[in-house]
């Protein structure tokens, strides 16, 4: 029960006042189609260097939580999804809209986010400490695997392709080679002086995420968003207390299902909505409302999209490989402040690790609260024209990457990476497992170098890194992702007619 | 899939081969050997990857990535060429908050859908464009003390 112990720190003038701070403004920034969380999260990295660690991963945390709340706003009123976690909330959410139950809607959504986000979080509150022990035990070649783990998994489930998937994760990790080798000192792949010191995390992140949705933004020309913000009508909210504890059905799948998906590195929101929705479909009584309006659909989608918040967290806090692109953004905040998450951060900064992860847990309150309140403002701001929403985010990200370290190399890195990413998607390689590589290159290589010196020292590296259960688990596990996704990608290609793949690609993108 | 993203993906892929060899190469010939063990280890796999997908290209048997359209291209480019000046030029040589001005309202008005011929669009924009770089210097210059390179005009 340390999480307790360290609750009160939560409630600090500064600390709440950026809980309330990143709760809101995520809230807003959720519902802006464009603006993913992670990119949301990637572009306040920049804000959080003169803060505490604690302070910063409170702002980020809120700003998380809230981002993917706040994206159902604009799936109801606009049926538009501010992030691709709410594409489930669309289905049913705008069509009760459209019959006038907007209100009814929006409260439902947070109201079962946030019952949703509580359960992931004591979820993460609880298994934390336990796998945090256990990861204690890992050694140079474990930890090895797992990086390869992180990559791998990342890159066989968030992608389409499983050869481009891995792909993207090979070119992350060679990216994560640049720069001076730590332990001869030579010089690596340092093509431009911009790179010499390696390519930094932060401006990378920003580059990766924020500029192809700029570029997207660009392609679609001088059109204007002709959705129409549905107007929303008052509706009690104890009613809608009353309808979701009614809907525990679809209450318990989405937030049982958004927690199990969570803790599956690679496998995001959009997944947990969808699959949530399509459970709470086959075990509803009143399965075929699902599609027109039905609360049910609402509540397992949104309930589901928000429990996968805190689980996901659990392999970036214990083992630190981030299971999602949002927490490799969020290690990237922490590394900043110089910490390194893993089984020790609870020991040596138990304050930072806990004040944190209560902060998330009161932080889905206080977007449950405000969600309520400023759904509407939300919304107008969801009809901010492209033109200015690219802009304005290129601009961040420009001062943002500079403010890293003073520096126009790391502009200059955010800018291509970015511009490079936007052509690579375009052509089936995603974000998320390069930004894993990258991240977890160096974490790979120190302890393949390291384990390879022990190695060489006692059995030889065949033996030390193929033998042993847990290098044999964890080799299983990256071979049965591949093995899984490439079933499921011939499967996909059976069932799934190209003009199909095409659309839903469309659709993502 | 017609031609035009057939054609895109094997270029793409070419590309991606091209670099995927060259990292391998220069990571099995650089010295000193031991800095490049780790390179070596993701660069073949990199480049095995590489051919792979550029071979699949090759026979249009590519499924996913629909390339860029002719008019997705024609609609960024004015954007694109914009940023990139800004970007890897002005900023420097202007100053952040100079380049960033100039390029924000530049962009606003390539793709703002608000019509060129009103007087009210161009304010609009012009009161858009200022109340943005307020808040970024309240942000960077006042809050966060980000020391920027020297403006030209100030």
């Amino acid at each position: 029960m340390e999480f307790l112990y360290y609750m009160g720190d939560v409630f600090t003038p500064i600390n709440f006042g950026l809980l309330l701070l990143g709760t809101i403004g995520g809230l807003i920034l959720g519902a802006t189609p464009g603006l993913s969380p992670t990119m949301a999260v990637a572009l306040l990295i920049p804000f959080t260097f003169q803060l505490e660690p604690q302070q910063g991963l409170i702002l980020l945390g809120a700003a998380y939580t809230s981002t993917v709340a706040g994206g159902a706003v604009s799936a109801i009123l606009l049926k538009i999804p501010g992030a691709p976690a709410n594409i489930a909330t669309t289905l049913d959410g705008h069509t009760m809209a459209m019959k006038g139950e907007g209100a009814k809607a929006l409260q439902l959504s947070f109201i079962a986010s946030a019952i949703g986000g509580v359960f992931g979080v004591l979820l993460l509150i609880f298994l934390t400490p336990v796998l945090a022990q256990w990861a204690l035990a890992f050694g140079p070649s474990h930890l090895f695997w797992l990086a390869i783990l992180g990559v791998t998994v990342i890159g066989t489930l968030d992608s389409s392709s499983v050869v481009k998937g891995l792909l993207s994760g090979c070119i992350g990790l060679w990216l994560a080679t640049i720069g001076f080798d730590d332990i001869m000192g030579a010089q690596r792949f340092i093509f431009h002086p911009a790179v010499s010191g390696g390519i930094n995390v932060i401006p990378a992140l920003i580059g990766l995420f924020a500029i192809p949705q700029v570029i997207t933004m660009f392609t679609k020309g001088r059109c204007s968003d002709d959705a129409e913000i549905i107007s929303v009508q008052k509706h009690p909210i104890r009613l809608a207390f009353v309808e979701v504890f009614k809907r525990k059905t679809a209450l318990a799948i989405g937030t049982i299902t958004g927690s199990i998906i969570g803790l599956i590195p690679g496998v995001g929101g959009q997944i947990a909505g969808l699959v949530a929705y399509d459970q709470s479909k086959k075990f509803s009584k009143e399965s075929e409302k699902f599609g027109t309006g039905h609360s049910e659909g609402v509540i397992a989608a949104e309930s589901a999209n928000n429990a996968m918040v805190g689980p996901s967290l659990v392999p970036l806090l214990t083992l630190s490989i981030p299971g999602s692109p949002t927490a490799a953004v969020l290690l990237g905040g922490l590394l900043i402040h110089g910490i390194f998450p893993g089984p020790d951060l609870f020991m040596n900064y138990p304050q930072v690790a806990w004040t944190f992860i209560d902060s998330m847990l009161i932080g889905q309150v206080l977007m449950c609260i405000f969600g309520l309140y400023i759904a509407g403002l939300a919304a107008s701001v969801a009809r901010v024209p492209h033109a200015v929403m690219a802009a304005i985010v290129l601009g961040l990200a420009v001062f943002g990457s500079y403010s890293v370290q003073n520096s126009i190399g790391d502009v200059y890195v955010m800018a291509t990476l970015g511009l490079a990413m936007y052509f690579l998607e375009r052509f089936g390689f995603s974000a998320a497992p390069l930004v894993l590589g990258l991240i977890l290159g160096p974490i790979a290589e120190a302890n393949f170098i390291q384990g390879s010196m022990i190695a060489n020292a006692t059995v030889g590296t065949g033996t030390y890194f193929f033998t042993g259960w847990l290098n044999w688990l964890l080799i299983l596990i990256v071979l049965a992702s591949i093995t899984y996704s490439v079933w499921m990608e011939i499967m996909a290609r059976r069932y799934t007619t190209k003009d199909d793949a095409v659309a839903k690609e469309e659709a993502l993108s | 899939m017609t031609d035009l993203p057939r054609n895109q993906h094997i270029v793409a892929s070419g590309l991606i081969a091209v670099v995927g060899l060259s990292i391998a190469y220069i990571s099995f010939t650089q010295e000193p050997a031991d800095a490049f063990i780790f390179p070596r280890l993701i660069s073949s796999v990199f480049a095995v990857l590489a051919i792979w997908t550029f071979v699949k290209a090759i026979l249009g048997r590519t499924k996913v990535g629909n390339g860029i359209s002719g008019a997705a291209m024609r609609n960024m480019l004015p954007g694109l060429i914009v940023a990139i000046i800004y970007v890897y030029w002005a900023a420097k040589a202007l100053g952040f908050y100079t380049a960033t001005t100039i390029a924000f309202f530049i962009l606003l008005s390539l793709y703002d859908p608000a019509p060129h011929s009103e007087l009210k669009s161009w304010v609009k924009r012009l009161l858009i464009t200022a109340g943005f770089m307020a808040v970024m210097y309240g942000l960077f210059a006042q809050l966060l003390n980000v020391f920027t390179p020297r403006e030209i005009f100030f």
